[in-house]
């Protein structure tokens, strides 16, 4: 078993397992973000590294093993993901289920929810989505309205949810609803609803990037077991809540992740004039990429220095939400210099006329602009900050 | 960058933790003030000071063979951020780390001998004299040095020399060929407290700290006090000056930190409109947005000073990472500080002025934030 062999060992042992494990066509390739792109690398091997990351459990290496997981401590699933980036591997087990629901179901979950759900998403063959936002509740979410009914052997779902990543591809939605309209927060319950009950209508929403990752998901009369009730009655916004740190950790450590695969500094190289010194020409821009790359960095080391306070026992000394928004800043004025270095490079939207980079780029940067708002907006984020880390008053 | 960075091991925190009860209890605030209107000519307080080097803070980076601890820069960084808190002035940087530093690096066996045991004991403290020009530029040095038979003859000038008032040590870097501007020619000499041919007026500095303008005029200095190579020395100087600025910007992130503190306790009691201040979103945003810049910069610091004891190659990257962030951080913090709390902010009688002084000059000291961020920028390959 990995998780008991002492530390130097189990880097030791890491490093020989992916080096028998991981199919060499693969090094290299970005890493899925979200378990809804299509596969990368020559035919049939990144099909072949799922498999085998999942029969080792290295997809939710911190999971324990009777759910799929490795079983593994922080420290050593550290090291897991130091061993593959050396190896130039990546985790092929993404999406919401492992990022945002295990954890969840881990700690409010009852047995049989653990043993029927996790192994599932361990392993990559069940997707889920999340049913959180509403027209009506965005930033304000406890506002939702999306009614439960208990009809005795079930509950009953009406109502619509908005902005469900990948509803249309997803096997399975942990939702929240409305079972009690006395107290706003204290009304709220959270399921797991099966995607395929009758009653459920999921409508692409193509966005500004040309892209439909987004859904409207609408509830009519649709039935859910009583036994895909998470916590309690009412006391969803618990369960919520920590769902939604884990969101946030999970968005900020993801967005970096996919920055570092772009070298601005590379790129500005590449497009913009020199000066006979080697440094840019445009000193202007040059200024505000060396205050992105100084930002990009130093984010980089925030979120390390948060795990390893983690791993220390520490309490963070950088909230989650502090990082969410250093996090889709940076991101943000990655994609704003992006398309600036591209100049007239950047105008493309599609076709022969640009290269697969450009054309990527200026996507991002289309793309990037949900950053600040997904996940609890750039606003929202700072009002946490302020009332629940700074103990400023509420208004 | 290892996870040792971010987590200080139990030395590390029992240092901490007696820095941070000394400047509690021993220097509040009110020292520094004590200490502008006295005006000693030391520019710090020596009593303190002694109690410093009680502490053993001074020998910290001096190696165990040479009586120290050796215990490095992410341990003196700690330190450096508690004495920050509260604006404490001492020599502590331009002696028990740039001039410790230059002489554990570039300084033969009878230099280290000579020289180490008095920094060590607080018998004498040193001080750097480098600055010349308007702006920070280590290969600018213009101050020339000429061989005369068997002693080196300097003529010139250094302004800003910090802590130089009753220094026993001068570390002076020198130009010994080339012009202002070449990487070789620099070379680095030690300068005791006697050596004839020197004068200095003393400069009073915004922060209240003690600054000097020294005039070399035909000092002269035997072979034995050439620190290092001769015409080499601007790699050593360099490596110093890293060393130096890591320490200092942790020194600013606790200042940084104390000030944004310090005003976020007033958005909670300042009550205007009939409500306190902190609960308007304007100004909690405002508190949000400061407090992820400067955990920004602080993530930079740790990771400078490890670096530093890891021997990493990219210790200037991470160095000028550290400066730029610790200096825009502590600058804007400052700026906060004074507007936040509106006319008291103003006042002589307030802490906001100390801390917005002492920001412009930390941040000009060793390299501000644009020398650092075009430092930066360069070492990027842009």
């Amino acid at each position: 078993m990995f998780a008991d062999l002492p530390i130097d060992d189990f880097r030791q042992a890491i490093h020989d397992w992916l080096r028998e494990n991981f199919p060499p066509g693969l090094r290299g390739c970005r890493a899925p973000t979200n378990g809804h792109e299509p596969p990368v690398g020559p035919p049939g091997e990144f099909e072949l590294w799922k498999e085998r990351c999942a029969d080792a459990g290295f997809g939710t290496p911190t999971w324990p093993i009777e759910y799929g997981g490795a079983g593994l401590d922080q420290a050593r699933a550290d090291i897991l993901a130091e061993e593959m980036a050396q190896a130039g591997a990546f985790n092929p087990i993404v999406g919401l289920g492992a990022m945002m629901l295990g954890p969840t179901l881990l700690e409010f979950g009852t047995e049989e929810q653990k043993r029927i759900h996790l192994p599932p998403i361990a392993r990559g063959e069940l997707m889920w989505c999340q049913g959180f936002s509403e027209p009506g509740a965005g930033s304000d979410l406890a506002a939702l309205r999306m009614r439960c009914e208990d009809m005795g052997d079930h509950f009953l779902l009406n109502g619509q949810k908005i902005w469900t990543s990948y509803a249309h591809h997803s096997d399975w939605c942990f939702a929240i609803a409305r079972t009690s309209t006395e107290q706003k927060q204290g009304g709220i319950t959270f399921l797991l609803v099966d995607m395929k009950s009758p009653g459920l209508d999921v409508r692409p929403i193509q966005l500004i990037n040309g892209i439909s990752h987004f859904c409207e998901t609408f509830f009519n009369d649709v039935k859910v077991p009583k036994e895909n009730l998470v916590g309690e009655v009412n006391r969803g916004w618990t369960v919520a809540k920590r769902l939604l740190q884990h969101e946030r950790t999970g968005l900020s450590s993801l967005r970096s992740a996919n920055a570092k695969t772009y070298d601005l500094a590379s790129i500005a190289r590449r497009y913009c004039e020199l000066s006979p010194d080697g440094t840019l020409a445009d000193t202007d821009l040059r200024q505000r990429l060396a205050d992105h790359l100084l930002s990009e960095q130093a984010y980089a080391l925030t979120l390390q220095r948060r795990s390893a306070e983690e791993e220390a026992g520490l309490n963070p000394t950088t909230p989650v939400s502090t990082l969410k928004n250093l996090g889709s800043q940076v991101g943000l004025r990655l994609g704003e210099l992006a398309i600036e270095i591209l100049g007239n490079r950047s105008l493309g939207w599609e076709g022969d006329g640009y290269t697969d980079e450009e054309l990527e780029l200026t996507s991002l940067w289309l793309h990037s602009k949900c950053y600040s708002i997904y996940g609890g907006t750039y606003e929202i984020q700072n009002n946490i900050t302020a009332q629940r880390e700074l103990g400023l008053p509420k208004s | 960058m290892t996870d040792h960075a971010f987590v200080p091991n139990d030395e590390q925190s029992m240092l901490r933790d007696a820095a941070r009860g000394w400047v509690r209890d021993r220097a509040p605030i009110s020292a520094l003030r004590k200490l502008r209107t006295e005006n000693l000519e030391t520019g710090f307080d020596p009593a303190l000071f002694g109690e410093m080097v009680e502490m053993g803070w001074t020998g910290i980076l001096v190696p165990e063979d040479d009586g120290g601890f050796g215990f490095g820069h992410a341990s003196i960084g700690l330190i450096a951020e508690e004495l920050g808190r509260n604006l404490v002035a001492s020599p502590l940087i331009s002696s028990a780390v740039a001039a410790t530093d230059a002489l554990v690096l570039c300084g033969n066996p009878d230099q280290k001998s000579e020289w180490l045991p008095r920094l060590l004991s607080g018998e004498i403290h040193a001080a750097i004299a480098l600055e010349e020009a308007i702006a920070h530029n280590p290969s600018g040095v213009a101050l020339r040095a000429r061989l005369d038979g068997n002693s080196w003859v300097l003529d010139g000038r250094k302004q800003p020399v910090f802590d130089y008032g009753e220094a026993g040590l001068v570390i002076v870097a020198a130009r010994t060929s080339g012009e202002p501007g070449d990487r070789d020619g620099i070379t680095l000499f030690l300068c005791p407290r006697d050596a004839a041919g020197t004068s200095a007026t003393r400069l009073t500095q915004v922060d209240s700290r003690g600054a000097w303008a020294l005039v070399f005029d035909g000092c002269r200095l035997d072979a034995g006090c050439v620190l290092g190579e001769i015409d080499k020395g601007l790699p050593a100087l360099e490596t110093v000056l890293d060393r130096a600025r890591a320490v200092l910007a942790a020194e600013m992130i606790g200042s940084t930190t104390q000030a944004f503190e310090t005003t976020v306790e007033y958005l909670k009691t300042r009550v205007q409109f009939d409500q306190p201040i902190g609960a308007f979103q304007a100004l909690q945003h405002r508190a949000a947005e400061l407090l992820g810049e400067i955990e920004l910069a602080r993530s930079a610091v740790w990771a400078a000073l490890a670096a530093i004891d890891a021997g990493d190659a990219d210790v200037p990257r991470y160095t000028s990472l550290a400066k730029a962030l610790a200096g825009k951080a502590f600058r804007r913090t400052a700026q906060e500080m004074v507007q936040l709390h509106g006319g008291i902010g103003m006042t002589d009688e307030h802490d906001s002025g100390l801390y917005l002084k002492r920001a412009h000059v930390a941040d000009m000291t060793f390299g501000n934030v644009s020398f650092h961020r075009d430092r930066f920028a360069k070492l990027a390959g842009i």
